[in-house]
């Protein structure tokens, strides 16, 4: 990553303890839920039960193994799993198609294609909700096709957000790989599609790893689409989640312990690949 | 050669169109016929008894318009308090998390020591999955057993009673507190992409003439940042305004009247009440209301840049 621009001259002492302050507050602010988080997920039961307290009476791992038969929780990982990887792997191979088009080639539509996908971009999601469930009751009732409740149809409803983000972010990625290169290739007899896969997409590896990476966070943590449209079998995370609270208290341990373990993969490989991230988000969305 | 290159620049034929058919084929399926259905179903009075065969429902003209709109009724009342509770919920959570991404990126724009592990860590809310995220605050926010009311009440003693957060007025509060945390490391991020592109001859040259860091920053740094700031704003707004996760994952499928946020209320009307139609209608009310600010934005600061250059 290029270094940030350093002032020349030291900064005086005014900005150097405003800026102590500050990062100090931003950090007790960030830093809190995530304590919280960790130390109540390592807590007895009685002691989430009770009075907050700062540090646990007894340090316990229970949770960690209560957690996977208080409710199925390695069922809805592998639901998210499955759903969160296809929703990304299908949108993110159509979109260096398309995105490859735009890009490189000036063709009547070009506009209105992506005026078309930049606005669907901020459409609210319920706006699909809505017709996409009826018209899945009714694919279901004349074709017996069961797309309500099933993976394939959520990963459907999943690209209604995945597709068109990752056609922007790779669009803005592919304006900012030299044509030269391109023009080289051609000039070597390739094709536009060996083009595009030989030369193209391995220079865009950052670009496209960001996306991916993007892609799959949000669709792990949908939720609005995975409320509607999954049943016992095909539950999500996001939904699965709110199984520890019975009729009369909710496990806050577990909970903990839960949010904890599926969030883990999560923030590792976005941590992991932040450095490709912020190259593809000044690549995509500061240009 | 010439002639190659204008080739790949203006290519007869079908190429483009095939790369980009699936891509359309998709977006026809997922995008403009539930848009369509949508539009549809908004003149229809789908209830719950037309749920299996949508098409069959009757007929209501702009009725469920009229519903969503008949400020004196009960629906078209509540519609109006949850669209005015949207705004000030998303002007405070825009603001409040576009001046902390800015402070802090604008902070860490210069290296010191553990600069590298606070930037990480401040990345993390961003990247938790927003349900664990929302779930924790939840937790935090649990009147008897949370830590909000431990510190406020029995910490710092601000207050003798224990107050209710997650019901009630409190819970507009929760709500753009919860907000806040998990979208001011988006404004963070994209600024600290933003700052790097600034040439750093012009600190230099403005260190030089004399300007202290406060100077610089007031009239180099927050100028230039300026083209980043009108697609942000732009972003976070929309993602607010139609936020769905943070008050579903908070208080469940019927929010307090106070956080009562358009998205949420939509659903309740769809799903809760089963009144597909004036849900529907309320969609697409929101839709236009969107494309009115975006296109009212986007005159304005395009405008402003034309002025500028």
């Amino acid at each position: 990553m290029p270094k940030a621009p350093v002032s020349p001259m030291a900064p005086p002492a005014s900005f150097k303890w405003s800026r102590r302050v500050f990062l100090l507050l931003l950090s007790a602010f960030v830093l809190t839920p995530l304590f919280v988080m960790i130390s109540s997920s390592m807590k007895p039961l009685q002691d989430v039960q009770g009075a907050f307290s700062w540090i646990p009476s007894s340090f316990t791992l229970q949770p960690y193994v209560d957690i996977w038969t208080t409710v199925p929780l390695g069922d809805y990982f592998v639901n998210s799993l499955i759903v969160s990887v296809s929703a990304t792997a299908l949108s993110v191979v159509i979109a260096i198609f398309a995105a490859y088009a735009v890009s490189r080639y000036r063709f009547r539509g070009r506009k209105l294609f992506t005026v078309t996908v930049l606005s669907t971009q901020m459409f609210p999601g319920i706006l699909f909700l809505l017709p996409l469930f009826l018209i899945f009751v009714n694919i279901g009732n004349s074709t017996g096709i069961a797309l309500l409740g099933s993976r394939g149809g959520l990963i459907l409803t999943y690209l209604t957000f995945s597709l068109p983000f990752s056609i922007w972010m790779l669009v803005g990625y592919f304006d900012s790989i030299p044509r030269d290169l391109d023009e080289a290739a051609a000039v070597d007899g390739c094709g536009p599609l060996r083009t595009l896969l030989k030369i193209v997409v391995p220079a865009a590896v950052p670009g496209i790893v960001a996306v991916s990476v993007y892609a799959f966070m949000t669709a792990w943590g949908e939720v609005l689409f995975a409320s509607v449209m999954t049943n016992q079998t095909t539950r999500t995370l996001a939904v699965g989640l709110q199984g520890y609270a019975t009729q009369n208290n909710v496990y806050w341990n577990q909970v903990m312990a839960a949010s904890l373990v599926v969030s883990i993969p999560v923030v590792a490989g976005f941590l992991l690949l932040q450095r490709y991230l912020v190259a593809g988000l000044t690549a995509g969305a500061v240009k | 050669m010439r002639q190659r290159l204008r080739r790949l620049r203006h290519p007869r034929g079908a190429l483009p169109y095939l790369l980009l058919l699936p891509a359309l084929a998709l977006e026809l399926l997922i995008h403009l016929v539930p848009m369509v259905v949508g539009i549809v179903m908004s003149f229809k009075q789908l209830t719950q008894f037309f749920i299996r065969d949508w098409s069959a429902a009757p007929w209501t003209g702009l009725g469920n318009y009229r519903m969503a709109v008949d400020f004196s009724a009960p629906v078209g009342q509540s519609l109006l308090n949850s669209f005015w509770t949207t705004c000030c919920f998303t002007v405070l959570s825009v603001g409040l998390s576009w001046l902390l991404g800015t402070a802090a990126a604008i902070y860490m724009q210069d290296a010191f020591r553990g600069r590298g592990i606070l930037r990480a860590l401040f990345l993390v809310p961003y990247a938790l999955p927003v349900y664990a995220a929302v779930i924790t605050w939840s937790f935090m926010f649990q009147r008897d057993t949370g830590l909000i009311n431990h510190v406020l009440v029995d910490q710092l003693h601000l207050m003798d009673e224990k107050p209710f957060w997650l019901i009630g007025d409190n819970s507009f509060t929760a709500l753009v507190v919860v907000s806040v945390w998990k979208s001011w490391p988006f404004a963070f991020l994209t600024l600290m992409a933003g700052l790097q592109n600034i040439p750093r001859e012009l600190y230099e040259a403005s260190s030089m003439d004399g300007a202290g860091v406060w100077q610089q920053i007031r009239k180099i740094t927050l100028p230039s940042l300026r083209p980043v700031n009108q697609v942000l704003v732009l972003v976070l707004f929309l993602w607010t305004f139609n936020d769905f996760n943070t008050p579903y994952v908070l208080f469940g499928k019927s929010a307090p009247e106070a956080a009562d946020l358009i998205s949420i209320h939509i659903y309740q009307s769809s799903f809760v009440t089963w009144n597909f139609g004036v849900g529907s209608a309320m969609s697409v009310l929101l839709l236009l209301f969107l494309l009115l600010v975006t296109a009212v934005y986007l005159f304005l600061t395009s405008r402003r840049r034309d002025a500028d250059a």
